[in-house]
């Protein structure tokens, strides 16, 4: 494999703590493009590798204010403009009656764009990523816990961080291709 | 396999009572909660009860479609509705479904905010069970709408016939609110499946169904960054889910409550309907829950605990329930409205006054047995009295739609109701329909959610000293 072929180093870990830890260290040492691959959410791992904060909740707020409003301006529109019709003698904008469809679009909205908003942020669906090309990556969809320093990192270096990493609680370190 | 320390292992899940049991039993590591739950959908032969179930089930919704065709053909007059009745079973059954779709919601949603861990083993095929439960319910005012291939009327949207709807009707906001509750459960669905997808992908060694799983998955791969978003996404839909739930159900009262009708127009409906919701549809998960912990020998992930707090929660919704028939009498009474204390009297004492006893019967003085706790430890009385409850839920529509419409205020236009063989088919079809899916689900789809599951776990925790360690 030459250095163009090597998407990065890969460790394995057995325990949440083993990972965690390697990850401060990495972000520590000054490791920037890497990430931490674990079957389950481990928020302290996200937290290690300088990943805090997600725009998931700001889309979601977005698109339930957009829910909101379209759901209220469709029914204004439909019995103020559109189709007028005197029921009883009530007004056209019987906003009262609008509130249930209104708190309808906005959960809709703001629940569909939550949910297609995180997938497009993790850029999913996709069918092909190099991590795969690791042996036992299977694992880490089971109990192993994985942390891949990637080779577009400026500190990179294949040597130097393939040492870091065997440093670490790793049970196995290894070179991934692209 | 490594074994856990009991106090240890109970302590992280949370502080149990002395002789309480816990939510996952001791002993489990990453490592068997997954091959457990994997092996019962890629491991396990297909056995001959599973085929007999379903073959039965199949059937029963092959009749549905039967029904259903006839329906189309003959129309609505194959069935017993008539006027003044003119909801009938279409209308019961609408509302019984999408009632107990709403306890896999409160599951999922309502008890993940309320930090429940109890819940994370029984929450996807509470919300499998939503799913399909919804789908059932959706059905029938469809079908009851005569011409079922004009349904899409009801949805907003520019024709050459230059109508809108009317969005002033408690009927049209049913129909955005169901069909936002399908959306919203199906999405909740399948978020909370992906991991798992992933899981069976890595797991599976037959090709095609690594293809379909790995499909499905959509490349998941586990990625910190990811699941950092992706349980952002999760307790934002749990949110959103909450106040939907309880709005459904709400919205679903409102179609009885806004009206004038005598034994309809009260305003404790809306809290009654979402609380007599919660109730049938726990009794469901209680019904579904029972026989899978048995038959797939998942006792240790489904405990005794689950069924105890589930029969509990039926206890407290029950009581709710009671409250509402309570204060509809009084109401009844105190209004001095000379029809609504007609109906109430003939309600009670009426030719449809066996419905309404046996309603009584089944969800208020049978049920009253979960306060004994040997009842809801023991798992044969408990499916018993989810039975129970799901026929007094079923009755409680019957009595509010039929013995409210049939007698209203002109005497010369009452009338009775009686359904046809053709009203008892689609209501056995949808349960054909309800019962095949499930069984479809778990044969296909990890129905505990593993990635939750291994979260339980004592050893799945990042130990404190490294978590505040910088």
């Amino acid at each position: 494999m030459t250095d163009s072929e090597l998407y990065g180093v890969v460790a394995e870990f057995t325990t949440p703590d083993g990972l965690v830890i390697a990850c401060k260290k990495a972000h520590a040492a000054g490791y920037r493009r890497m990430d931490a691959y674990t079957p389950y959410p481990l928020e302290e791992a996200a937290d290690a590798i300088g990943f805090e904060k997600t725009r998931v909740p700001l889309l979601t707020l977005i698109g339930g204010i957009l829910g909101g409003l379209s759901g209220f301006l469709m029914q204004y529109w439909i019995h103020v403009w559109a189709f007028p019709l005197n029921v009883g003698g009530r007004p056209l904008n019987s906003w009262p009656s609008f509130i249930v469809i209104t708190f309808e679009m906005t959960i809709l909205f703001a629940g569909i764009t939550a949910v297609v908003g995180m997938l497009t942020l993790n850029g999913l669906p996709q069918p092909y990523h190099p991590i795969f090309n690791h042996p036992r990556f299977s694992a880490a969809s089971r109990d192993r816990f994985f942390l891949c320093i990637e080779a577009a990192d400026p500190k990179f270096d294949r040597a130097e961080t393939t040492r870091f990493l065997q440093a670490t609680d790793a049970i196995d370190v290894a070179e991934v291709a692209d | 396999m490594e074994q856990v320390p009991e106090s240890k292992a109970s302590t992280t899940l949370e502080r149990l009572l002395p002789g309480q049991v816990p939510v996952l039993t001791p002993g489990h590591t990453l490592e068997t909660v997954t091959d457990k739950i994997v092996s019962i959908v890629l491991r396990r032969p297909v056995t001959l009860g599973w085929l007999g179930g379903f073959a039965l089930f199949f059937g029963l919704m092959n009749l549905l479609l039967f029904a259903a065709a006839y329906l189309f053909y003959r129309g609505v007059g194959i069935w017993g509705i008539n006027i003044p009745v003119g909801w009938g079973f279409a209308i019961i059954n609408f509302v019984w479904w999408i009632g107990i779709g709403h306890a896999g919601t409160l599951i999922s949603a309502i008890l993940l905010l309320l930090k429940q861990g109890w819940r994370n083993s029984i929450n996807r095929f509470a919300e499998a069970m939503t799913l399909f439960a919804v789908a059932c319910a959706g059905m029938f005012p469809i079908l009851h709408t005569g011409r079922p291939w004009l349904a899409y009327w009801l949805f907003p949207y520019p024709n050459t016939m230059g109508v809108w709807p009317q969005f002033r009707s408690p009927l049209l906001w049913d129909v955005f609110a169901v069909s936002t509750y399908a959306t919203i459960s199906a999405l909740f669905w399948f978020i909370g499946l992906i991991p798992d997808l992933a899981t069976f992908r890595d797991t599976a060694t037959n090709p095609v169904a690594k293809t379909i799983y790995g499909l499905l998955a959509m490349g998941w791969r586990g990625s910190a960054r990811h699941w950092k978003r992706y349980e952002s996404a999760y307790l934002l839909l749990a949110g959103l889910a909450t106040p939907l739930v309880l709005s459904v159900h709400t919205v679903v009262s409102f179609d009885f409550a806004i009206s004038i009708l005598p034994g309809w127009h009260t305003t404790v409906f809306p809290p009654y309907f979402v609380a007599g919701a919660i109730y049938s549809g726990f009794a469901m998960v209680l019904v579904l829950a029972i026989p899978i912990r048995r038959f797939y020998g998942v006792q240790d992930m489904i405990t005794l605990r689950h069924l105890d707090n589930a029969a509990k929660i039926m206890l407290g919704t029950g009581l709710i329930v009671a409250y509402g028939y309570t204060m509809e009498a009084f109401y009844a009474y105190y209004s001095g409205n000379t029809y609504e204390w007609f109906m109430f009297k003939n309600r009670l004492l009426g030719p449809m006054a066996w419905a309404y006893w046996c309603l009584i019967l089944f969800n208020i003085l049978i049920p009253q047995v979960l306060w004994i706790r040997k009842v809801r430890l023991n798992p044969a009385m408990l499916f018993s009295a989810s039975v129970v409850i799901l026929l007094g839920m079923w009755l409680e529509r019957f009595v509010i739609i039929v013995t409210s419409l049939y007698r209203d205020f002109l005497p010369s236009s009452w009338g009775s109701y009686v359904a046809t063989r053709w009203d008892y088919a689609v209501f056995i079809g949808t349960v054909g329909l309800f019962l095949s899916a499930m069984f479809l689900f778990i044969r296909l789809m990890p129905m505990i959610t593993i990635f939750e599951m291994r979260m339980l776990l004592p050893q799945a925790k990042v130990s404190e000293e490294v978590a505040a360690h910088d």
